[in-house]
């Protein structure tokens, strides 16, 4: 009974630390793989830099991060040395070239693809690190619903589903929103539609999953889970070239179609999620 | 505490100094409260009056945490313990498991044998779910006639056990409520595992758990139900709503960017290939 007065020392390193991260933390998930989900974190990051805000991208994909490729950045000192101890948290982020901060997993990082106790307390140790000092830190998550994913997920403040109009993307998002809702009790998840065909086909594609989503899943009156459509981003050959020249489409071509829809993605966050109130 | 204690007492104006006068502080209710539970016992005489002080706190503050009836964790020591536990879930992925349990058709033994027999049944109950248990799991008296036990490093497939165990327990006890009369009641178990991520509440837990508990009554009593995890699976069913009336246009960038860019119909040909 006295434990409740004088709570017994905790030999974990993160006993002091407050679970709860602080600031705002947002996840980008997808479900399915190559829906562009590290394109839009990277771009999102840029996009949200240029509105002057202090942004930081981490690569929460530990076992298959693809964060370095995308960016063409391949620091010295990564994610893996600051878990291993190898180096501080404020030596492995560095500048992209969109303006944003990064900290890049790293190879090496296999190990981590399983949540075990040490990589849950590394993560938080990361993200209480970083939280403080940045307006907005995006995870850029694996695909899939790993336990691992489900953690970097169950961090963050706010979550954006990426999905294509693709039925396997579909299909997948919808899996992955299911668990978000029945395991982490998630009321609201914010839905970002990429490569689309035409003008509202991302907004006809959430409702439609919102639809499923009522009749299956929140069938529960008292707590109703909202998808939230935050964007469509359009099929956009400028896209194909960036990425292959593994440019920012920010930096590459900031008027054409994708970009000025990222824009407005950014802007959109900024004001409903990233700061509300001003 | 001692703090406000003292700061109303211009005599004992430092915490730390041993010349608090004891006849000076108003410590008959406190010491009456300790005196007359039989939960707690009251602090031995100390050599320095910060000792004894200390101890009659530590012994108010273990009698805040207990049910005067069962001597069990009250709701405010289970809602912290539930707190705490919820951490450690999320920081260790360890299981924890919460069970409810809530006699059945409790009224009945009130209204035929009287509230009397009603609490010796609830102290029965209680000293026997403690018996099921390990020393480090947390049992308490939720409220009325429901009980709630903490099980922290519980594993999965030893849940359903555990549960099952208090359940038969219960039902197999003989409880004597006057010297000529003993009755058995029963009980129904609902229990779900802490989830495992970082913005899960004790609210959530409890309510999860809460569900299998009404489940268990609503399946006709004197049985366990457990939470759990649902499989993830999408039914054909949903998957046929999911983009069935979805009528979406080809990507138009395949044809109409085609000739804005060179090279673009290349990656089109790549494109519509696969």
């Amino acid at each position: 009974m006295s434990d409740v007065v004088n709570p017994p020392e905790s030999n974990e390193s993160t006993a002091t630390v407050p679970l709860k991260p602080i600031g705002k933390v947002l996840a980008v998930t997808s479900g399915k793989g190559g829906v562009g989900k590290t394109f839009v974190s990277a771009n999102l990051a840029a996009a949200l830099a240029k509105l002057g805000l202090r942004v930081l991208v981490l690569d929460a994909d530990l076992g298959l991060a693809n964060l370095d490729v995308v960016l063409n950045l391949y620091p010295k000192i990564t994610l893996h040395d600051v878990f291993t101890g190898k180096a501080k948290l404020e030596e492995a982020i560095i500048r992209a070239p969109g303006g944003f901060s990064v900290l890049l997993a790293g190879s090496g990082m296999v190990e981590y693809s399983r949540l075990t106790p040490e990589v849950r307390d590394d993560f938080l140790r990361i993200m209480n690190g970083l939280t403080p000092h940045y307006d907005v830190v995006l995870l850029d998550t694996g695909a899939g619903i790993s336990d691992v994913v489900l953690f970097a997920v169950s961090l963050a403040s706010e979550v954006i589903v990426v999905a294509t109009p693709e039925p396997t993307s579909l299909t997948d998002a919808y899996a992955t929103i299911k668990v978000l809702v029945g395991q982490q009790k998630r009321q609201t998840i914010r839905m970002v539609i990429n490569q689309t065909a035409r003008l509202g086909d991302g907004r006809a594609i959430t409702v439609q999953l919102q639809q499923v989503l009522d009749r299956f899943v929140a069938t529960d009156p008292a707590r109703p889970v909202k998808l939230v459509h935050m964007g469509d981003i359009p099929a956009d050959l400028s896209v194909r070239q960036a990425v292959m020249r593994r440019q920012l489409l920010m930096q590459t071509t900031p008027s054409c179609p994708a970009a000025m829809a990222i824009s407005q993605l950014a802007l959109k966050l900024e004001s409903s999620v990233i700061s509300p109130n001003r | 505490m001692l703090e406000q204690q003292t700061s109303t007492h211009p005599v004992a104006t430092n915490t730390s100094s041993p010349s608090i006068a004891l006849q000076q502080l108003q410590l008959d209710n406190a010491c009456a409260l300790l005196d007359n539970s039989m939960l707690v016992a009251l602090p031995p005489p100390h050599d320095s009056p910060t000792g004894y002080l200390q101890g009659l706190i530590d012994g108010l503050c273990e009698l805040s945490l207990k049910d005067p009836l069962t001597g069990l964790s009250n709701r405010r020591h289970f809602l912290s313990v539930l707190e705490r536990t919820i951490d450690g879930v999320a920081r260790s992925g360890d299981p924890a498991l919460l069970l409810m349990l809530d006699v059945d058709h409790f009224k009945r033994v009130n209204d035929t044998y009287g509230h009397q027999a009603g609490d010796v049944v609830l102290q029965a109950i209680g000293k026997a779910i403690a018996g099921c248990v390990r020393p480090m799991d947390t049992v308490a008296r939720y409220g009325g006639e429901e009980f709630a036990v903490v099980l922290p490093n519980c594993h999965v497939s030893f849940g359903a056990t555990v549960a099952e165990r208090i359940r038969a327990t219960v039902e197999a006890l003989v409880i004597p409520v006057s010297p000529s009369l003993s009755i058995q009641v029963t009980a129904s178990v609902g229990g779900a595992y802490a989830p495992e991520w970082v913005r899960s509440t004790a609210s959530l837990w409890t309510e999860r758990a809460d569900l299998q508990l009404y489940r268990a009554k609503s399946e006709g009593r004197n049985r366990v139900c457990l939470d759990h995890q649902q499989e993830i699976y999408v039914s054909a069913e949903e998957k046929n709503l999911l983009f069935g009336h979805l009528a979406l246009g080809e990507p138009a960038w395949i044809e109409s960017v085609s000739g804005e860019v060179p090279g673009a119909s290349a990656l089109g040909a790549a494109q519509r290939v696969n």
